[in-house]
């Protein structure tokens, strides 16, 4: 039995109360990130001590030979630097995903959850806010590795945005379908240990397939079903102009599986949050 | 008035039925209550009784398997987003971000309800200016006191006016002063713009004469009502030994502001 109710409210959301809703999210984001100054410091020293410290020491170690999308030798710093920059995305979709969980223990996930614009909606949107962040800590690093010499054509710095994009929702994708799952703050290390660290060691971010392929052919096959290493190799063509098309397609393709998953394991009649007894605030 | 029967459109929160389990523990077993408009209603119980349960289905952060829960004939499980623009929450934790201002915390709440900047601004402005905080409205968040924070809170569930309000345990941790002032505030809202508001509270004192009370004991409503009702239907002379009564513990252990 349903009743009608003039309860005085449109039945529907229009378009620009869904705009107005999005740039709520970001605009929030934003500001939090604005207010986290350390948070932007460290996202940028660790993938510059990578660059500094630990390129500059690897450099006479590795030689790498001329591959796509490179047409001359390039130096090792030059190298990392794609990887170095789906890193931070990686730490920042991490991060974000450590904030909802933070959020979710101090209720303020609640507060976006409860909203009535529709869950994946909102959960879109905080996923486009994560991304958004991660661009502006890329192209901070990205400036400074500048004056290192890592100077890739300046057409560059623009193909790469949308790669940029891409990959940032893959990772912050990720990131919220592992805050799902993690119960509590300090399982933080726990994602370090069990996704950042296999994720970032086993892709082709620090070293060429073919190199690892002459070492050990069976991680190599796990680097090559690693989406961080299409994540990387995407940014390393696009920073180039170039398009990488298996690695487009691959991340395309877990963007949309992370962020269904992430959907489903919010979505209250799944039930996931209530399952774990997740009980927020309740002692 | 209180009822358990059908619904009718007066009716501005009813529960039907619901059921809720932790695995194999039990939260809730069959609750059913409604609550009509412009009612000040009390959700009586102690610490486990199941009032945080009952208020992450109402607000559908779990999803109701068994029942029903309709905020003003509209189903929270069939059309959320109908239901949900009707509620307003305060959560027992604190839901603030203590980083961002008054303000701003007040703007992304209103965003999160397709409400723009400018109108963000205008209401906000009106309702802290009720609430005594008009000259916070740029202080970080961090820097407000406790009583402060939950004024800000009930003011941010008010922005996008509801035409439900629930709140559960909301002056924990308050001294009395702030705790009445909240519950003052609370029933002006009830009598002046006929918002129905549902208080969930372990602390007795807090249920006036005039107020409904539902009383939620290990899951189950033992006893639904206006406050006189309830009192008699248990032949007690007050609510607190109606309480006991029901729940079967001492009078003096029913908890109060002390416990």
């Amino acid at each position: 039995m349903t009743i009608e109710v003039a309860s005085g409210v449109d039945a529907r959301f229009s378009p620009l109360q869904y705009a107005i809703c999005l740039t709520g999210i970001v605009w929030r984001e934003g500001l939090r990130f604005l207010h986290q100054r350390e948070r932007f410091v460290s996202a940028l020293v660790r993938p510059l001590v990578w660059l500094f410290i630990f390129a500059a020491g690897f450099r006479q170690v590795l030689g790498v030979s001329i591959i796509p999308p490179y047409d001359t030798y390039v130096l090792y710093e030059v190298y990392i630097t794609p990887g170095l920059v789906a890193m931070i995305q990686l730490f920042n979709g991490m991060a974000s995903s450590l904030s909802m969980v933070y959020d979710r223990e101090m209720g303020n996930m609640r507060t976006l959850l409860v909203s009535p614009f529709p869950r994946w909606y909102l959960l879109s949107s905080k996923l486009i806010a994560g991304t958004a962040v991660s661009l502006l800590q890329v192209y901070a690093f990205l400036f400074i590795a500048w004056f290192w010499e890592i100077q890739p054509p300046p057409i560059g710095y623009l193909t790469v945005l949308p790669a940029l994009v891409l990959t940032g929702l893959m990772l912050g994708a990720l990131g919220m379908l592992i805050s799902s799952v993690v119960r509590q703050l300090e399982n933080f290390a726990g994602v370090m240990n069990f996704v950042i660290f296999p994720m970032f060691f086993a892709s082709s971010a620090l070293y060429p397939l073919w190199r690892v392929r002459e070492g050990s052919p069976a991680l190599y096959y796990v680097c090559q079903a690693n989406p961080f290493t299409h994540a990387t190799e995407l940014i390393r063509f696009a920073l180039y102009g170039q398009v990488n098309w298996i690695s487009l397609a691959v991340v395309c393709a877990c963007t949309a599986v992370f962020m269904i998953g992430a959907i489903l394991a919010y979505d209250p009649s799944r039930g996931l949050l209530a399952r774990r007894g997740d009980r927020g605030g309740a002692a | 008035m209180m009822h358990g029967t059908a619904p009718a459109p007066s009716v501005a929160l009813a529960v039907e039925g619901v059921s809720y389990a932790y695995g194999t523990r039990r939260a809730l077993a069959d609750v059913t209550f409604s609550i009509a408009p412009a009612t000040f209603a009390v959700l009586l119980g102690l610490n486990g009784a199941g009032k945080t349960t009952l208020f992450s289905l109402i607000t559908r952060l779990y999803g109701t398997r068994y029942g029903q829960i309709r905020i003003l004939g509209h189903d929270v499980a069939q059309t959320p987003g109908d239901a949900l623009r009707l509620i307003g929450v305060v959560f027992q934790s604190r839901t603030l971000d203590l980083d961002l201002s008054v303000m701003q915390n007040l703007i992304y709440h209103a965003a999160l309800h397709g409400i723009g900047r400018g109108e963000a601004r205008k209401r906000a402005g009106e309702l802290l200016h009720q609430i005594d905080l008009a000259d916070r409205a740029r202080d970080k968040v961090r820097n407000l006191s406790g009583g402060q924070m939950r004024r800000v809170e009930i003011a941010r569930a008010l922005l996008h006016r509801p035409r439900l309000l629930v709140l559960d345990e909301p002056t924990v941790g308050l001294d009395v002063q702030s705790r009445a002032a909240i519950l003052d505030q609370m029933r002006r809202l009830v009598s002046r713009e006929g918002v129905c508001v549902l208080w969930a509270t372990h602390l007795i004192d807090e249920v006036s004469a005039g107020d409904d009370v539902i009383v939620l004991h290990h899951g189950r409503v033992l006893a639904r009502g206006p406050v006189a009702r309830v009192c008699e239907d248990a032949g007690a002379s007050d609510i607190r030994e109606a309480f006991a009564r029901l729940t079967k513990i001492s009078t003096a252990d029913a908890p109060d502001e002390a416990a």
